[in-house]
């Protein structure tokens, strides 16, 4: 492999979509309303779509034989390095929205400064992603207030959720060795720089919603290492499946 | 309209203009714009496409269509999938614009006023069935990634809208 740190950082990248858009993809016919259930799969679609393009360009860095299907479905839970946020499960609608929300938020933010790359295909999936992205961000901001500010079951909900999401947060903004290294050379974002612009806007919301800022200082990592939840592996099951059980298939 | 780069050899446009978005049949993929690039070489085509969205399924099926009409004409060609500049629907032509209409998909709005749709609720998508503005979003996400999902308040009739995308 010619860079293994630029590499390692594509999947920092890729797998957070990856696993994020499988979530939201388990709402495909499950989801609460027709609308919502449209508007899920959507995501899961556009998520699946930038997440192509940026295991393609692993593949072709990594230059092993191993494919853009390879990457995806292939490794093993620990060679996984998606932050802990995107795995966590579709519990209710309302843990739906504010786990994506809080990735959301982070992903436009991540996105808008990886335009900025040296290295032109991440600046040009970055562009591209972008403009999907914000209409992410418009729909789980949109139930977030909407929930947050109906009805008091509605409300007691999201704050639920919003509190137990929370202490996947800090995470977001952990640098990885491969982060400073593409930081230092240009192609990274320094995510560090990122947190205090996320959280004004994250609380900004919260407070139109009239949801509470959780005050929790406790904070869960491990995600970025390949060390994650209970739920990546049942997670990892279903994604892996056909890929497991016919080895090579094709679509 | 923004200006950008499009290279296409005069004698592939009436080609590549009989291949359609699968999902929008009669659109064109010229009068999309996600043809970026067509260039002859000797008798081999050199075809750059773009995708409206990064996880449009058609991209595959437009690239297939391509190559079998260029075959169909004689050539045999090589079609490549390129992210930059990013599609906007500032490139659909307005020929494309219409047959969307026509169609009964409502055509884009500029970016500004997309906002104000999408977010404000405002009523300025006009209904393809029937041409009133007292129309309504049922939800941002349609039956395709590039396709919000609105109601005629006026005829009653659901209808698709094509999002804004710079």
């Amino acid at each position: 492999m010619n860079n293994t740190n630029l590499y390692h950082y594509i999947l920092g990248i890729a797998d957070n979509s990856l696993i994020l858009g499988q979530r939201m993809g388990e709402l495909c016919g499950h989801g609460p309303s027709l609308e919502t259930d449209i508007a899920c799969t959507n995501i899961s679609l556009d998520l699946f779509g930038q997440v192509r393009s940026y295991y393609q360009y692993a593949a072709k860095i990594a230059n092993d034989g191993r494919t853009e299907d390879d990457i995806a479905m292939l490794r093993k839970e620990r060679d996984y390095v998606n932050v802990l946020l995107a795995e966590q499960p579709n519990t209710d609608f309302a843990y739906t929205m504010a786990r994506h929300f809080l990735f959301d938020v982070y992903h436009f933010l991540f996105l808008t400064e990886l335009q900025k790359s040296k290295d032109l295909t991440l600046a040009a999936i970055a562009t591209k992603s972008l403009k999907e992205v914000s209409y992410h961000q418009r729909f789980s901001t949109d139930w977030i207030k909407r929930l947050g500010d109906g009805t008091e079951e509605s409300h007691q909900k999201m704050q639920n959720a919003i509190n137990d999401m929370w202490t996947y947060t800090d995470e977001l903004f952990h640098q990885t060795d491969a982060d400073k290294a593409m930081f230092a050379e240009g192609i990274g974002v320094d995510v560090t720089k990122l947190k205090a612009v996320y959280y004004d806007k994250v609380n900004a919301i919260l407070e139109e919603a009239t949801l509470s800022i959780p005050e929790s200082k406790y904070f869960q990592k491990g995600g970025k290492k390949g060390i994650h939840t209970e739920h990546m592996g049942f997670l990892l099951t279903e994604l892996q499946y056909m890929q497991r059980a016919y080895p090579n298939m094709e679509w | 309209m923004i200006a950008t780069q499009q290279h296409i050899d005069p004698k592939l446009i009436a080609i590549l203009e009989t291949v359609s978005d699968p999902e929008i049949p009669v659109l064109s993929i010229m009068d999309m714009g996600v043809v970026r690039s067509a260039i002859i070489q000797d008798d081999f085509v050199k075809v750059q496409i773009t995708p409206t969205y990064s996880g449009c399924p058609a991209m595959d099926v437009i690239g297939d269509d391509i190559k079998k009409a260029l075959q169909e004409a004689g050539y045999k060609s090589e079609v490549e999938l390129i992210l930059a500049p990013a599609w906007t629907t500032d490139w659909i032509t307005p020929r494309g614009r219409k047959a969307l209409e026509d169609y009964g998909i409502a055509a884009p709005l500029g970016a500004e006023a997309d906002k104000d749709v999408l977010l404000h609720g405002k009523r300025m998508v006009k209904c393809p069935q029937c041409g009133s503005i007292n129309t309504k979003m049922v939800s941002q996400f349609g039956s395709t990634a590039c396709k919000a999902q609105f109601q005629c308040e006026e005829c009653l009739e659901p209808f698709d809208y094509f999002k804004c995308l710079k």
